[in-house]
């Protein structure tokens, strides 16, 4: 009475044949970052010393180490981070906390969308336009790190505002009612609830400005410079930069070299990003509700 | 606010009330007795919490209400020119269906609302811990966590955490407290247990409870209103509305005939 009919056994078979192709999408997916990481090692992890990270390109950068650059971008990530992050953060509060449903609210979040979504080279176009020419601040660190900042600053109010919003309405509700203002109520109930959130989405910010190169380019990253930045106002050397550079510009570079280079950058990147998965994960199981 | 010698809590004159297009509340005169507990009961969408919800003004927040007509507070009009929101919450608390602590300890939910008003001049911790504990006690909570105050307040069962959030509206000293169906996530030994405290506070407040429980209204206020359609029907001691009832719909209505 219960045995499977043809129709049954039809349906089965399709069942099995799409899981299937939705499996082998997924392996596709992953298939890229595993080669990535594989060439990479392979290639690049012979060069990889304290020497490699703590010395200065030498022979027309065709050995050496990276240490310039290293410091370059530590510098150029936390200059950008201290622009972006107070102002990211302010917005995303004064969107989801203060600001009325109305056409300019959703015209701000439209832009905000808009602005996440410009290349990265407009960025650089604009910031030497804006930071380097009219600000007067020459390619520098700061030029450099203030058109990251602009790129960055809609990643992290949407992180932002997304985990503000993750805090339940009914603790504002309860804040309100006893009588707490908005910046009260945001300051003991709904920052404590959402720091977690909001430094997740901060770090993964931080990794993905690590990355970019088209944007300090012509703002503040230095072709080759021996030294290490002594203020925001110098020019600095960056990984990324550096990258493309013996990639492509200088000649006799040895075939290590870049994978060395590109090795350490992503290790970077992949560090910083499993430090704000790991934040998040103790963050959340301390949450209390 | 110093009028405590004013007989009613809260008077209404013809309050109207609009949602949009829709009237939810017609014509309500009302004179709420200061520290009785007074129910008020009737079918869903009736107004009873349009109404709750008018007295301390947070109907508002919905950007399309509007309001006509005049809620006098302790003899004082909560819709005149110079009244600041934050004053009229201290004065009339609200205790919502769902329990709401915090996320914080217990200690710190009871002294919250008290440390949002505290200003400058900030307590020790003796004397906080005085209120914390005057608070626990009134809500008849105080034996159950006295041993546990640093616990997170989400730890307590429903019936605990309702308690709490009456708890933590008394350190500011209100002169109203607003309930909106406060039983009605409790089981049944939870709801006989807050009922139980709420009559406790019964004349050191006045007390306005929303409820969709006759037997409630019946066994825990003083005064009852019946409201239908957006209109009182019915306002009179509840021992008298449960008995002889003065309206047909209210008959209907306590004897089941709809709900």
């Amino acid at each position: 009475m219960f045995e499977a009919s043809d129709l049954n056994i039809h349906n089965q078979r399709a069942e099995k044949l799409w899981r299937l192709l939705f499996l082998m999408m997924t392996l596709l997916l992953i298939l890229p970052v595993l080669i990535i990481l594989g060439v990479l090692i392979h290639k690049g992890g012979p060069m990889i010393s304290i020497d490699f990270l703590f010395t200065e390109p030498k022979d027309g950068m065709t050995a050496g180490g990276i240490f310039p650059a290293l410091v370059g971008t530590v510098w150029l990530v936390a200059v950008a981070l201290l622009a972006s992050v107070p102002v990211g953060v302010a917005a995303a509060l004064y969107l989801s906390e203060y600001a009325p449903d109305n056409w300019l609210t959703r015209a701000i979040n439209l832009a905000i969308i808009n602005l996440a979504g410009v290349p990265s080279i407009v960025h650089a176009l604009f910031g030497v336009g804006a930071f380097v020419l009219f600000f007067r601040f020459g390619t520098s660190i700061l030029a450099a790190s203030l058109t990251l900042a602009v790129m960055t600053l809609p990643v992290v109010i949407v992180a932002t505002r997304e985990s503000l919003q993750a805090v339940p309405q009914a603790f504002r509700e309860a804040c309100w009612n006893m009588g707490a203002t908005r910046w009260q109520t945001i300051r003991k109930v709904v920052l404590p609830n959402s720091v977690s959130g909001i430094l997740t989405g901060i770090i993964l910010e931080v990794s993905r400005t690590a990355g970019e190169t088209a944007p300090i380019m012509f703002t503040g990253a230095a072709f080759f410079l021996p030294f290490l930045p002594q203020s925001v106002f110098d020019q600095t050397m960056a990984m990324s930069l550096h990258l493309f550079v013996i990639s492509t510009q200088v000649p006799g570079v040895p075939e290590a070299l870049p994978f060395g280079v590109a090795l350490v950058l992503i290790t970077m990147v992949l560090v910083m990003n499993a430090v704000s998965i790991a934040f998040r994960m103790v963050l959340r199981s301390k949450k209390k509700w | 606010m110093a009028s405590q010698d004013v007989a009613y809590a809260i008077e209404t004159e013809a309050l109207n009330l609009w949602y949009g297009t829709f009237q939810a509340l017609f014509d309500i005169n009302l004179q709420i007795k200061q520290g009785r507990i007074t129910s008020m009961i009737g079918p869903s969408g009736c107004g009873k919490t349009t109404f709750l919800r008018s007295v301390n003004r947070i109907n508002e927040r919905l950007g399309y209400v509007r309001t006509t007509g005049s809620i006098e507070v302790l003899g004082h009009d909560i819709y005149g020119p110079d009244v600041e929101l934050v004053q009229i919450r201290k004065q009339v608390g609200m205790v919502f269906q769902r329990p709401n602590p915090l996320p914080l300890s217990i200690r710190k939910n009871v002294i919250f609302g008290y440390r949002l008003h505290e200003g400058p001049h900030r307590l020790g911790k003796a004397q906080r811990d005085e209120i914390v504990e005057g608070a626990l006690r009134q809500v008849l909570l105080w034996d159950e966590v006295k041993d546990r105050l640093n616990r997170p307040a989400i730890e307590l069962s429903l019936e605990e955490q309702q308690k709490l959030c009456i708890a933590r509206l008394l350190p500011v000293k209100p002169a109203v407290l607003l309930m909106d169906e406060p039983c009605s996530a409790l089981d049944p030994k939870g709801t006989e247990a807050v009922e139980e405290m709420i009559w406790e506070l019964r004349g050191r407040y006045t007390i306005l409870i929303v409820t969709h429980n006759m037997a409630q209204a019946r066994r825990a206020s003083e005064e009852c209103i019946f409201m239908l359609l957006g209109k009182v029907i019915e306002h009179t001691p509840t021992g008298e509305l449960f008995v002889t009832p003065q309206n047909r719909e209210t008959a209907d209505y306590i004897e089941g005939r709809y709900g």
